[in-house]
């Protein structure tokens, strides 16, 4: 059988990711290099911690040619209030030239934000999502000012409200369309399709399949069309953090543009 | 039942307690007018968001939360003059202690205030107690204004009793409400040896209880700025520079309000130049202090030349917040401190002047540590440019104002002065080590 690690391609539908997941469990486990068995359909977050997530993104730089349609995605996913980029694609310039370089919430282990929070309402789930309770934000705006990249935002005016009205239930876990004034907010990892197995926004609406996201548990990430080993590329191509120097851990990996 | 005998002092002190004349109700005029225009901004901002303020994603903190830390600095004024000076038997300190510590209990109140306006969720407020983090700075602020704003009223309470028993005896018998509150609050004082004693204990303890608490206060108020992971912030210099700034400009405060109440109440028997001079000296003083942490700070971050503090320091030195800066260093710092050593300060109004100088700087230093480092960029985000909105102008004008205006209200009910403290000939006696003094005629009127 082959590596694990190879490229393969996989013709699934993005929709069932997650059941996906499992059977690359499965695949993997068969091919006696992962130490637990996934068998049954998985469901998020419960049980030992073998079968907790670690969601975990990875960008090819490489592959990224700036077209922003992620942001694209990402502002219809969430319809996110204008003047907001929840990822924001930034542009910087090299000695080799400008390249691209999309920018998420990295999702820190050790998020600044959550740390000078004073209230509780923006958290690090066990699954490794940093995500905000804008039914309990004061819109004190202190975690803007401790993110070191930039990603929060806040609601400085009403902002426009969905289409279609809507209903969810008060948990930070759902997507919402419909934004609040005062509080801040920001990229969720698409939380709320996660727990159904469904890839990000962004993951789906990038067209040079540059973005992957996974589970480092599982040690796969997947841009939905292939599957990348998550340990095997880290320890054999030069990814890189944001700014990991600071400590902060992002669960965001770079494939940089010249390896 | 024997004549009320008013003395001199108590006649000059009571009289604005009961004519204070045209003059104050033309100043609280004024001032009432520039708190009612900042309220009626404070309501746009209710109305339609933060929005009507100039900040933005990446400069999300701007005039609010600088006014804030300016007001907790100034705060300061009744630590260091009153509790400091009190525990060193400094004597001179007796006509000017009732005001700074009015100053430290108003100034508290209108800096606390300024967070309000600043949050983005007002009404969730009561979250911070319902639901606070202790690892989050805010809530070791939270936790150590509202010490420092209960010592400080208790500080400010206690050397009131004596005066306050004073005027219950010799108001007027019409003023009624008078006499009813002076009553309730003078709490049964009759200057009692044993009340006497008493009163010397429990502020001998409060003086060294408080200075602590002010130090925590404005340390923990820089660390909100220094547990950042950003350029200008993430300083270990940020504490004793915030802190000895704030007395700094508390001491320029008491000086300004001081000067005002002099002239208001034509007090200029009761607070001499010798008090302008003292007070101007120790502001000599913190300014040297000041510009020896200023360049500490600064050279530090210029010298070994890394990217981030440079792009920090050239927004100060040469960029968009040079002229600012330029004016902090030099009509904040260096001209006051020339004005009081050229003059010694013995000429009164050169030194409200510098105090005046150095209050305008003061604010300036707090807008140019919480705003230049946010408009420093960390990623290539767009940074839009901050200058703030009228809303936020208006407010500021408001916190200036409502803070003199509750001073003169606390000018009209309660003497400005310390009474009994000036009317006591010989330093204090230390309560446990000598006898107990008789009270002079002055303060127990029979």
């Amino acid at each position: 059988m082959a590596e694990p690690s190879e490229r393969e391609a996989f013709e699934v539908s993005r929709r069932e990711f997650l059941r996906w997941t499992g059977l690359a469990g499965v695949a993997i486990a068969a091919a006696g290099s992962a130490p637990f068995l996934l068998a049954e359909a998985p469901e998020p977050a419960s049980g030992s911690p073998d079968r907790r997530r670690r969601w975990t993104m990875l960008i090819d730089l490489r592959r990224c040619d700036g077209c922003k349609r992620c942001e694209v995605a990402c502002r219809k996913e969430h319809n996110v209030p204008e003047g907001q980029n929840w990822l924001k694609v930034f542009t910087l310039t090299a000695a080799s030239g400008t390249f691209f370089l999309p920018r998420p919430c990295m999702h820190c282990e050790n998020p600044p934000c959550v740390k000078v929070c004073p209230v509780n309402a923006t958290f690090r789930t066990e699954e490794g999502l940093v995500l905000i309770d804008e039914a309990r934000c004061i819109g004190c705006r202190y975690c803007m000012a401790a993110c070191p990249y930039d990603v929060r935002v806040f609601n400085w005016a009403k902002p426009n409200p969905p289409e279609s009205p809507e209903e969810h239930p008060p948990d930070p876990i759902f997507g919402h369309r419909d934004h609040r004034q005062g509080v801040v907010e920001k990229c969720m990892f698409c939380a709320h399709r996660l727990k159904d197995g469904r890839l990000p926004a962004c993951v789906e609406g990038c067209p040079m399949l540059a973005i992957y996201f996974g589970d480092a548990n599982e040690d796969f990430v997947s841009n939905g069309y292939e599957r990348l080993r998550l340990s095997t590329v880290l320890s054999s191509q030069q990814t890189f953090r944001y700014k990991e120097d600071l400590g902060t851990e992002p669960r965001v990996y770079y494939l940089p543009v010249r390896r | 039942m024997a004549k009320i005998v008013v003395t001199h002092l108590e006649k000059s002190v009571m009289l604005p307690l009961v004519r204070p004349g045209r003059w104050y109700w033309a100043l609280v005029g004024v001032l009432s007018a520039i708190v009612a225009w900042a309220a009626y901004a404070y309501t746009v901002q209710l109305q339609q968001g933060l929005v009507v303020t100039s900040m933005r994603d990446r400069i999300s903190w701007g005039l609010y939360v600088s006014t804030f830390v300016f007001f907790i600095g100034i705060s300061h004024a009744g630590t260091l003059v009153s509790a400091i000076l009190r525990v060193t038997d400094a004597n001179w300190r007796k006509p000017i202690t009732r005001l700074a510590e009015a100053i430290t209990v108003f100034a508290l109140i209108v800096g606390a205030s300024m967070v309000i306006i600043d949050l983005g969720r007002p009404d969730r407020l009561l979250y911070i107690a319902q639901f606070g983090r202790i690892e989050s700075p805010i809530l070791w602020d939270f936790t150590s204004i509202t010490f420092y704003l209960t010592g400080s009223l208790l500080y400010l309470y206690l050397p009131l009793i004596p005066d306050l028993a004073t005027l219950r005896d010799k108001m007027p018998v019409k003023a009624r409400f008078r006499r009813w509150l002076y009553t309730r609050l003078a709490a049964r004082w009759e200057g009692l040896p044993e009340q006497r004693r008493r009163l010397e204990r429990a502020l001998g303890a409060m003086a060294i209880l408080i200075i602590p608490v002010a130090v925590s206060v404005h340390t923990v108020v820089s660390w909100i700025f220094g547990m950042t992971l950003r350029v200008g912030w993430h300083s270990t210099i940020l504490g004793p520079y915030f802190v000895v700034g704030a007395i700094f400009s508390g001491v320029a405060t008491l000086i300004i309000v001081m000067a005002g109440v002099r002239k208001l109440f034509h007090l200029e028997g009761i607070i001499k130049p010798i008090h302008f001079r003292n007070l101007g000296l120790m502001l000599l003083a913190l300014d040297i202090v000041l510009l020896y942490f200023t360049l500490s700070e600064y050279l530090t971050a210029i010298y070994p030349g890394e990217t981030q503090d440079v792009a920090w320091l050239t927004l100060l030195g040469s960029g968009q917040f040079a002229a600012m800066f330029w004016w902090m260093i030099i009509g904040g710092l260096i001209v006051p401190a020339v004005f009081v050593a050229v003059t010694r300060a013995k000429s009164v109004p050169a030194v409200v002047i510098a105090a005046i100088l150095v209050n305008i700087g003061m604010w300036i230093e707090r807008y140019l540590i919480v705003v230049p480092t946010m408009a420093t960029p960390q990623t290539p985000s767009v940074i839009a440019p901050y200058w703030p909105s009228w809303v936020e102008w208006s407010v500021l004008a408001g916190a200036v104002a409502g803070f003199g205006l509750l001073l003169l209200a606390f000018c009209r009910f309660f003497p400005v002065i310390s009474m009994w403290e000036v009317a006591e000939k010989a330093p204090t006696p230390l309560p446990e080590a000598t006898p107990l003094p008789e009270p002079t005629p002055a303060e127990v009127a029979d």
